[in-house]
């Protein structure tokens, strides 16, 4: 099924991300994806995640299409003008991608090419609108397009930012934009995420909340300190320290979220971050 | 010296068509020189502004307008006339339009587009910075400018980075400009500015147009 009637279905549905190599050694990706496949609906594979220089989204996404999984192609414009992306959206759809996370990307100093040019030279909104342009058959230029794509959209929203009218008034942009769906950041306080979901259901585009599993408490400060629009609760950072077992607690912690979070969205996005192994064990624990 | 040119008149009367009384800021500096921002200027808008039906509520022409105490100085005396107005109009650079933002709690529009010169800037005191895009955005976000106060140059609000205010680059020295665009624009109840769409930026208006390049001044200035 893809992403689009999954969502369209009614279901609680369950994505998880990916993150390629950094060469072209591609057993570890496939792997996961096998541990992956027939869990969940839909799989991500991060572009250049934190700015650091991997193999592309696309290529990934192909070899995972390829073992029969259904791909989320991300795509940030941090790298690519508006040429680029253009072209990269058609080379998708060519290649048999519907599904496109359109992100504004991390900046480049962020990464391991901090000496990189940025680009910038759309955002997540305008490369919403981009892709909905080639659907009706012209480029950004307004030239003619030879066969047009169609693409099922997805976009962000950091559900815990604060302020979060910000956040909600460029959710609703690009809903206008064109998004069919979003994924969120990883939120660690449900009744946060209920009072945004209270705003956020109004703009009627599902929305997968985003899970992260904590893996330790170091880990939560430093995404504490490091992550935008991410916040783990001070007593959720103590439960890990005093745990003898933090991998165990954290799934316990993640299966406790999902738990409270589950009836107020249309599905989760799992981010397992190293933890991808787990991610099977994680389903199960949660009753999904 | 900071190169200027005023608006398309259609423009600059989109940016007032809410609006009936408007203040007008005009600068005796880089806008005088260019023929955009200075007395015979300024009284050439209120003219134009009034056969459109507007009321001009009173004008300043500044020496310096990039001189945040300079300007503050010499908008005193006209406090009463720009309370009565729903608006600024101000006609000057980019770094101008900021600095009486940042002065007056009051929605200003940029009446000129900022040439690029290619790197030169001209007299500033203050935090404002003009990038001289060529197509001035400052009507939208409350009078800062979303390409120098945002690393990524974003003009559809906050991306993911933004943290407590603060931008994810360098969060020790850096507010998240988009913060700073945001609270403004809530204080001057305009965020439906923010809600809306901006045209895609036509970065080719970045580069110093040719004209430019075969005067004396290009040359001096090399």
């Amino acid at each position: 099924m893809s992403l689009r009637q999954a969502l369209k279905s009614g279901k609680f549905v369950i994505t998880a991300e990916i993150g390629p190599p950094k060469g072209i050694d591609v057993n570890n990706l496939l792997s996961n994806a096998e541990l992956l496949r027939g869990r969940v609906d839909a799989v991500n594979v991060t572009d250049q995640q934190s700015s650091i220089m991997r193999l592309g989204s696309l290529a990934s996404c192909v070899l995972l299409k390829e073992k029969g999984l259904e791909p989320i192609v991300q795509m940030t414009c941090r790298d690519r003008n508006r040429i680029a992306l253009q072209s990269d959206l058609l080379s998708a759809q060519v290649l048999g991608m519907k599904n496109i996370l359109c992100l504004t990307g991390d900046y480049v100093t962020l990464g391991d090419h901090p000496q990189a040019k940025p680009v910038f030279d759309l955002d997540s909104v305008s490369l919403l609108q981009a892709a909905r342009q080639l659907e009706q058959g012209h480029d950004l230029a307004g030239k003619e397009l030879t066969g047009s794509p169609h693409f099922f959209l997805g976009a962000s929203v950091t559900p815990g930012a604060k302020p979060i009218e910000p956040q909600l008034i460029k959710m609703e942009k690009k809903v206008k934009a064109g998004a069919q769906f979003f994924q969120t950041q990883a939120i660690f306080e449900p009744r946060k995420f209920e009072q945004f979901m209270q705003q956020a259901k109004n703009f009627n585009a599902p929305v997968l909340v985003g899970i992260i599993v904590l893996k330790s408490a170091n880990m939560a400060r430093f995404m504490n300190k490091n992550i935008g629009g991410v916040y783990v609760p001070e007593t959720t950072i103590e439960e890990l320290d005093k745990a003898q077992d933090k991998t165990k607690k954290g799934i316990e912690i993640t299966v406790r979220l999902i738990n409270e979070m589950k009836s107020m969205c249309q599905g989760i996005h799992i981010m397992a971050i190293g933890l991808e192994a787990k991610v099977p064990a994680l389903i199960d624990a949660a009753g999904l | 010296m900071i190169i200027s040119e005023l608006k398309p008149w259609s423009e600059i009367l989109s940016y007032l068509k809410d609006e009936g009384k408007i203040f007008l800021v005009g600068c005796k500096g880089c806008a005088e020189t260019c023929h955009t921002g200075g007395e015979a200027e300024v009284l050439e808008m209120k003219r134009r502004l009034e056969q459109e039906g507007k009321i001009i509520t009173g004008f300043s022409i500044i020496d310096l307008l990039c001189d945040k105490a300079l300007a503050r100085m010499r908008l005193t005396p006209h406090q009463i006339e720009v309370k009565a107005a729903d608006s600024m109009l101000i006609m000057s650079c980019g770094i101008g339009v900021q600095a009486v933002s940042a002065l007056i709690n009051k929605v200003t529009h940029p009446a000129c587009n900022t040439i690029n010169l290619g790197g030169v800037q001209g007299e500033w005191r203050g935090d404002e910075r003009c990038q001289q895009c060529g197509d001035c955005v400052l009507d939208l976000t409350g009078g800062i400018c979303p390409l120098s106060v945002c690393p990524k140059g974003l003009l559809n609000g906050p991306c993911g980075g933004s943290k407590n205010g603060r931008c994810e680059v360098e969060p020790e020295v850096r507010e998240c400009g988009w913060h700073l665009i945001y609270e403004r624009l809530k204080k001057l109840g305009r965020l439906d500015k923010m809600k809306a769409i901006p045209p895609l930026k036509d970065y080719s208006k970045m580069q110093p147009p040719k004209q430019l390049r075969n005067t004396t001044l290009w040359s001096l200035e090399r």
